[in-house]
Formats: structure tokens, C-alpha cells, sequence
């Protein structure tokens, strides 16, 4: 790819979406973006560079950004973490917020929305658990279109049978025309909206969980550490984090600390220290 | 020692499309074109899992599932239906009727290694 080309997607990426592009990463600029050039009539991206060079064309630069930060997902993607939500952290949610009966859940970069309709799952075959609870889920990505997509809950034949036990498709989904459409009941129960990881999350409100999993490996060292802490400023004090399988905070973010009975979770660092302080 | 699978259909193809993915997954396999073979299969030597399409000639797989479960040692083996048979009546039969899990065809490598998954056999 020519330099110029390379050098104006890496910065329109970084600037609008925190995206971390090098150069041994060029084969994922062609990969997502030639589709993207050839729904345009063009062979591939590079034949796209007298549209993308004036730098006017904003919804096209907003194509690339969506192309380039759509996340694969699947129903019960890692089922290890959704065995640890509903055996461990749910059980321990419910017991230290047994005062207020409220428990509030992001999902930030959901995607096609499979994450969050998987611990609405859950948390329906839990509701003898969570009886008299207000439970509100909210689902974010930075693309329009993937807010869009999850918000209608309808998945096709192969999205509905990747990770779904067939018991919970029967369960969950009504099949029609176009595919399989999570039932309206538990669609409800997840609010979708787009945010964009880079900007303020302050009016979101406080969480209990946040799910962050396998989006902030795309992102440099200093960004990964400014969401992790302005999350951890989003975080109850019983609040729980979960990364993908692969991430850590150690080395990236002070705000919070493993979690010693599970892998793959994380606390806010205050939270952690206050429980060693009593003794817990 | 390996898991066993029984893969019944009375398609060629997709036997041969199904015993490549299991056999990738670590699996042995046998075959039957039906239901009725299946069952003799069975009675020789009874699998960990069976992959089990609906229509077939001389027995279909309800009927077959209906059978095995009867039979000593039936309730053992992992039933996956894989059918183009994908409305919700279809599922409900099949879990109703002892069915551990449900494909619906075409299926890819990456349903069938989900739904062994999902049972415990990977």
C-alpha cells in the first residue's frame, strides 16, 4: 500500500476511533476496506485515494471507521466467562447489593449484540434470583450500524447456531422470514446506544459489570490506560470488569486488579484494597 | 482414547463433509444411510455421540432416536440432529424426543465444533 495511503488511514483511524494501525498490520486495512472499495465500484481501497484525500468526504470516512472497527462475536463467545458471571459474580452481585436491588450491566463495544443477549440468557434462567430487582443493560459500539443491527436481535442461520445450545434458541429466538429474532421480551431488556470508547462516559451512569472484551487489544498502550481508568470511574463498588481471555490491566491500568479467585476479571483497585483492609 | 461418533445420514456428501470435521476434532467415526442400520451399528458397539439427519428411507431419525433410547446403554450416547428440517416444531420433536442438541443444515465446522463443545465432548 503507498505511504501516503497507509499514513492517511492509520491517522483517520487513530484520531476518530483510537484504532492502532502499523504498518505489519496492512493486511487488516485490505482485508476490511477492498469490500468496502468494491460496494463503491472500486477494485480495492488504494483506487478509493482521490475520494479519501480531500478529507471532505465524511461519510465515507465514517465507512472506514465502521469497516475497521466491527468486532466478530458469537452467543456465549468464551463460555468460560459466562459460566463465571452466572456461578460466581452474579451470586456475588446479588449478595452485595441486596440493599439497593438494582444491578446495571455495559456492554461497551457489543458489536452485532450476541454478548449482551447471552447474559439476557442468563439472566432469565437467574430471575428467581433476581425477583424485585430493576436490572438494566446497556449495549454501546461506535458503529451506527451495529447498534442498529443489535437492537432488531436478528441473527442468521449461522450467527443463531455458533455457541447457542439449541435448548436457548428454542427458548429465546422465533424464527422468521429473514432468520432467527431474539423474542421481543428479553430484546427489551438491552438498551443499545453508540458511544465511541475515545469520548466522555460520564453520563452513562455507574455499573455494576462492565463486559470490555477483545476490543481494547486494537488500541495503543496510553489509550487502552485512559479507557480502563475512566471505566473504573463508571465502576460500583462491588462492580466487577471483564476482559478478554488474552487481556490484563497489569502494566496497562492501575484502576483495577485481577480478581484472585477468577481469571479473566478484574475489581476496581479501591474495592480490592478496602476488602483487604476488613479482612474479606 | 478417542470419542466415537456415529454419523447417520443417507447422503454421501455430507457424511463425507461431517467425518472431515470430526475427524479434525479429534474424533472416530462410523457410518450408517439409516436409521435401521444405525440401530445395528449401535447394538455392536454403541457410540459417544451420533450426528443424526431427519428424512432418510427404510427408518428416519425420530423413529431411530426413539429405538436407541429403549435400547440398554441408549440413554448414553450424545444425539445431534442435522437436518434441513429448521422450523421450531422440528426442535421442539426432537428435544422431546430425547435429542441433545439440534443443526440445522448447511452447517459449517465452526457449528459442529460449538455444539460438541456445548456437550461436554470436545
Amino acid at each position: 500500500m503507498k505511504d501516503e495511503v497507509f499514513t492517511f488511514l492509520a491517522k483517520l483511524l487513530r484520531e476518530q476511533s483510537g484504532l492502532a494501525i502499523t504498518r505489519d498490520k496492512e493486511y487488516l486495512l485490505e482485508s476490511r476496506l477492498n469490500p468496502l472499495a468494491r460496494r463503491h465500484g472500486q477494485p480495492g481501497i488504494e483506487a478509493m485515494w482521490p475520494a479519501m484525500r480531500s478529507g471532505l468526504d465524511h461519510a465515507l470516512q465514517r465507512e472506514i471507521v465502521e469497516a475497521m472497527t466491527t468486532n466478530e462475536t458469537f452467543f456465549f463467545r468464551d463460555a468460560g466467562t459466562f459460566d463465571t458471571f452466572r456461578k460466581a459474580v452474579l451470586p456475588g452481585l446479588v449478595a452485595a447489593r441486596a440493599h439497593a436491588k438494582t444491578l446495571r450491566i455495559w456492554f461497551a463495544a457489543c458489536s452485532s449484540g450476541q454478548e449482551p443477549y447471552s447474559v439476557a440468557m442468563i439472566l432469565e434462567e437467574e430471575r428467581a434470583l433476581l425477583a424485585g430487582w430493576t436490572v438494566e443493560m446497556i449495549g454501546t459500539d461506535l458503529s451506527t450500524e451495529m447498534v442498529e443491527r443489535s437492537r432488531g436481535g436478528l441473527y442468521s442461520h449461522f450467527e443463531a447456531q455458533r455457541g447457542l445450545p439449541i435448548q436457548m434458541l428454542a427458548r429465546y429466538f422465533d424464527k422468521d422470514e429473514q432468520g432467527w429474532r431474539i423474542k421481543a421480551p428479553l430484546r427489551e431488556r438491552v438498551k443499545f446506544r453508540t458511544i465511541n470508547l475515545l469520548e466522555s462516559f460520564a453520563a452513562l451512569g455507574t455499573f455494576d459489570v462492565i463486559f470490555c472484551r477483545n476490543v481494547l487489544i486494537y488500541f495503543e498502550l496510553a489509550t487502552k490506560r485512559d479507557i480502563l481508568d475512566r471505566m473504573s470511574r463508571q465502576m460500583s463498588e462491588s462492580g466487577v470488569l471483564f476482559l478478554g481471555g488474552a487481556e490484563t490491566v497489569i502494566g496497562v491500568s492501575e484502576k483495577f486488579v485481577p480478581n484472585p479467585g477468577h481469571a479473566g476479571i478484574f475489581v476496581p483497585a479501591q474495592s480490592a484494597a478496602l476488602a483487604r483492609a476488613v479482612g474479606q | 482414547m478417542k470419542k466415537n461418533w456415529l454419523i447417520v445420514d443417507d447422503s454421501k456428501v455430507i457424511r463425507g463433509i461431517a467425518r472431515g470435521i470430526l475427524h479434525d476434532l479429534g474424533f472416530e467415526t462410523d457410518e450408517a444411510e439409516d436409521g435401521k442400520e444405525a440401530l445395528a451399528a449401535c447394538a455392536k458397539k454403541m457410540p459417544d455421540a451420533v450426528l443424526l439427519d431427519w428424512n432418510m428411507p427404510v427408518m428416519n431419525g425420530i423413529e431411530f432416536l426413539k429405538e436407541l433410547r429403549a435400547m440398554p446403554g441408549g440413554k448414553t450416547p450424545k444425539v445431534f440432529f442435522c437436518t434441513t428440517e429448521n422450523d421450531m416444531s422440528h426442535i421442539t420433536q426432537a428435544l422431546e424426543t430425547g435429542a441433545d442438541e439440534f443443526i440445522m443444515k448447511p452447517f459449517d465446522a465452526e457449528i459442529l465444533s460449538s455444539k460438541v463443545a456445548l456437550q461436554g465432548l470436545a
